[in-house]
């Protein structure tokens, strides 16, 4: 995206010059109509994209980023309206009936989207999808289309493109399924491109593979991208200007370099201010030993039965031998797919495993119903959605002295209001809210509510799968906080499950890497971090610290100049 | 493919044998019988009849006498209305009820779904309301009572259709039985795809093609209809083998000569063949519909594939 390319970008010879943006919004505003009244969630911002430029909207959920862009697309939710101006090269396009907004939608301005899983019609193969955008917008015959299709797919890197053609989305990884969204949204050459938070919902490695070849096209095709992420990360690595969105406003705009070294704007700040920091010391050496597993399997059959031949055997963890002391967190860090969580409901006997478990130098595997419910009780386990592992129909109180009722039934209804109070005074939340329900509060005060679950029972080990990987990064912090303090004032042991890196980093004395269900590193953070021992592990960091290092993708080859697009 | 249908008409059989072993001793198992009910029979008459049917032979002799003639297509004399055998009676009578079953089906399935789409488009406004209202009625409102209002409004007031009777299969006298046949399924079509069509227009697929720009007609009708019809397949086969085989309801208030009354006349009647033989034809036909049902499934969605 830099000088070097406008000698000969393909856009040259458009009539407007170089100086005129590609998009321009005015006073955009975005309301939504609800049973509460409107609430307004985009409140009269101004952007501008140029021609080989990437603009990257940066934010936190809520913030409107994206739906500053769907109003310009269109897409808004039936009960949104936009007010103000969308200019494509000059031409308005906010409020066009959807037959003339087409002929500029996906024709001139390409948009992909985070859910690659879902973003694809399930019912179509992937080249009648690719297909349809050509003969719509380039009036393709059917057998040019497939033609280009083959093209398109090839360029964003599917190997055997030929073939793939035939394929549903349902037989693509997500990272695959993202790569055809990008070929579709570029099928019709537009010289914008929309990428809302495309990367998000894939794994590090996949997505630095995702950023690259978003880069790569840019580089050859002169499109301008707006790129919209919660992550300021991505965003310095990708974007020549950065906008930062806060409550429906830009606060603050300008240069990639400059706004995310030297912000202007405090809450910008903040936000750069948020990336996890700090360490974690390791335990003495002598601690006592609270969870230990040998040689732990699991395995999921699937299918199988009389007519159908033997199940599909899958071997999620695959000798996995785990040693967690008082005091100490191990963060187990791995993609999906991994293992990782197997791994941790097997540790604490939530799923079945072969292999020897001990807890608090009991084992673990042999013991009956009963006695295993006394061993839980000191066993806790926070889950990653905080939408989803609440009950909606019971009080905050009830739910976080439920527990209590199991493995206390000798407290009466004082006692337990009375450690209700204290669990959520430790979690720094008002224990005045307690008779509420989950639904009034936000995704981190609901995160603090399942830690408060856990802590009332005063256990000793905590499982933590994923606990911040649903929250935006300054709630993140002030989680990954809490859950050091609570460490440091209770003795308390972590397993930390995590894909983020920079949390683990931050929480954890020791890590343990995990691949296809096996580990393919551990040892103690500092030491992993600084000289990483496996191929995998370097590959990870690189993915996840490093974007701007990594080479340009290998998997989108170099095409003749007269295959290309543009 | 043909493998699977083949594989789910194998297991089709040990189904019917259950179907019939239980449906022939339950019958067994209330009381009375073919004879009972008519009165100043003569006890000896009496036996004579249960002789000459072989209703005196032992349970099991009578059971595997009827699997036997089962096996051979041979349902039995009817009982009850004793110059004609089963099999005569359905195959005078099944495809008078197959027709006006299968045109209330296919008017249904036409007029339900574009009702159903057209509110789901229109949602919350007043084409929505419409449909919903009229959903809400058709499934409300009883066989019994629209038949009726049919029959005075356009045969005995207007006098553009007869009353009833079948008319040896002329079309005026069909539109009462099928129109009747059809409302209801109408109101439970329309509502299904109502459903299934707001569901799937919020599908992020949608989303995917509006911002691609392709045509309203393509989002709507290739994407979000293919999925949505899911549902209505689903529903389709257990009603069509429902409407195919006859309503008592509609066949008594137009006298049509169907099948659908023999199934409540023959229990009554304890006209044991005859009702093994609806027990039979019914559970053919939702056999068969069920594996259609899947059938339509795997063409519509790829992700359902049969082995």
């Amino acid at each position: 995206m830099e000088a070097t390319l406008s000698s000969d970008h393909p856009f040259s010879d458009h009539p407007s010059s170089d100086n005129a943006p590609l998009l321009e919004l005015n006073d955009l505003r975005v309301g939504f109509d609800t049973p509460d009244g409107e609430v307004q969630a985009v409140r009269g911002i101004r952007l501008a994209l140029h021609a080989r430029e990437t603009l990257a909207v940066v934010g936190e959920s809520g913030s409107g980023k994206s739906q500053t862009m769907m109003a310009a697309m269109g897409l808004l939710a039936k009960n949104g309206r936009a007010s103000g101006s969308v200019r494509y090269r000059g031409r308005e396009i906010l409020g066009l009936k959807a037959a003339a907004l087409n002929e500029v939608r996906g024709a001139k301005i390409g948009m992909i989207f985070q859910e690659p899983m879902t973003s694809l019609d399930p019912l179509y193969t992937i080249g009648n999808q690719i297909a349809e955008p050509l003969t719509r917008h380039l009036r393709l015959s059917g057998r040019a289309a497939r033609q280009r299709a083959v093209e398109l797919l090839t360029l964003v890197g599917i190997p055997d493109p030929a073939r793939r053609l035939e394929a549903y989305p349902h037989e693509l990884s997500g990272g695959q399924r993202q790569r055809v969204m990008i070929a579709m949204a570029l099928a019709a050459e537009p010289d914008v491109l929309i990428a809302d938070e495309p990367t998000t919902a894939l794994d590090v490695t996949v997505q630095a593979q995702i950023i690259d070849l978003l880069r790569t096209l840019q580089q050859r095709f002169g499109m301008g991208i707006v790129f919209i992420t919660h992550d300021l990360g991505l965003a310095r690595h990708f974007a020549d200007r950065v906008a930062v969105m806060r409550h429906g406003l830009v606060v603050e705009e300008g240069p990639a370099s400059e706004v995310l070294t030297t912000p202007k704007a405090e809450y910008t700040r903040m936000l750069l201010a948020a990336e996890p920091t700090g360490t974690k010391a390791p335990p003495p050496a002598d601690a006592p030993i609270v969870l230990e597993a040998r040689r732990l399997n699991v395995t999921f059959r699937i299918g199988g039965g009389l007519l159908a031949g033997p199940p599909l055997v899958i071997h999620a963890v695959n000798n996995v031998s785990v040693t967690l002391r008082e005091g100490q967190t191990i963060g187990i860090v791995g993609e999906s797919g991994s293992g990782k969580s197997t791994l941790g409901r097997a540790l604490i006997r939530l799923i079945e495993a072969q292999g020897d478990i001990r807890l608090f130098g009991e084992p673990a595997n042999a013991l009956d119903t009963q006695s295993l419910r006394a061993l839980r009780r000191q066993v806790q386990i926070v889950f990653q959605d905080p939408f989803g592992s609440l009950s909606p129909r019971m009080t905050v109180g009830e739910i976080i002295t439920e527990g209590l009722r199991v493995h206390a039934p000798h407290l009466d209804r004082r006692a337990r209001e009375r450690l209700a109070v204290q669990a959520l005074e430790d979690v720094s939340l008002d224990p005045g809210l307690r008779n509420r329900y989950p639904h009034e509060f936000s995704g981190g005060q609901r995160q603090r509510i399942a830690i408060a679950r856990a802590v009332i029972l005063k256990p000793r080990v905590l499982v933590l799968d994923e606990p911040t990987s649903a929250l935006d990064r300054s709630v993140q912090k002030d989680i990954v906080e809490l859950l050091r303090r609570l460490q440091g004032e209770h003795g308390l042991s972590y397993l930390f499950i995590s894909h983020d890196l920079s949390v683990v980093r931050a929480l954890s004395d020791w890590i343990m890497v995990m691949r296809a269900g096996q580990v393919v590193e551990a040892g103690p953070t500092d030491e992993v971090f600084r000289a990483p021992a496996a191929a995998y592990t370097r590959e990870l960091i690189a993915a996840a610290f490093g974007l701007s290092d990594t080479p340009v993708a290998p998997a989108a080859p170099d095409l003749p100049r007269g295959v290309a697009l543009g | 493919m043909a493998r699977y249908v083949l594989r789910r008409l194998l297991t089709a059989i040990p189904t019917l044998f259950l179907i019939v072993t239980l449906s022939f001793f339950l019958l067994r198992v209330a009381p009375g019988g073919p004879f009972s009910q008519e009165h100043g029979l003569s006890p000896e008459v009496k036996a004579n009849l249960e002789r000459v049917y072989q209703l005196d032979a032992p349970l099991w002799r009578q059971y595997l006498n009827y699997l036997v003639g089962l096996l051979h297509g041979d349902f039995g004399p009817s009982y009850n209305l004793p110059d004609f055998t089963v099999a005569d009676l359905f195959r005078v009578g099944l495809p008078v009820s197959m027709q006006l079953g299968a045109s209330a089906l296919v008017l249904a399935l036409i007029i339900g779904s574009i009702l159903g789409i057209l509110a789901a488009l229109r949602q919350n406004r007043g084409v929505d309301y419409g449909v919903v209202a009229l959903a809400t009625a058709g499934s409300t409102i009883p066989t019994f009572v629209i038949a009726p209002l049919y029959q005075l409004v356009f045969a005995l007031t207007l006098a553009w259709v007869p009353v009833a009777g079948w008319g040896g299969g002329a079309l005026v006298n069909k539109i009462g039985p099928v129109l009747t046949l059809a409302l209801p399924q109408i109101a439970i079509v329309a509502r299904l795809m109502r459903g299934a069509m707001i569901e799937a227009l919020r599908a992020n697929h949608i989303r995917t093609a509006r911002a691609l720009g392709l045509s309203s007609f393509s989002v709507v009708v290739k994407h979000a209809l293919r999925g949505a019809v899911l549902p209505i397949i689903s529903y389709a086969g257990p009603a069509a083998a429902a409407l195919l085989t006859g309503s008592v309801v509609v066949e008594t208030v137009f006298a049509i000569p169907g099948v659908g009354r023999y199934f409540v006349d023959a229990a009554l009647n304890r006209d044991y063949t005859l009702v093994m033989g609806t027990v039979v034809v019914i559970a053919v036909f939702v056999i068969v519909f069920n594996l259609l049902v899947d059938l339509a499934y795997a063409l519509v969605d790829p992700r359902v594939r049969y082995e």
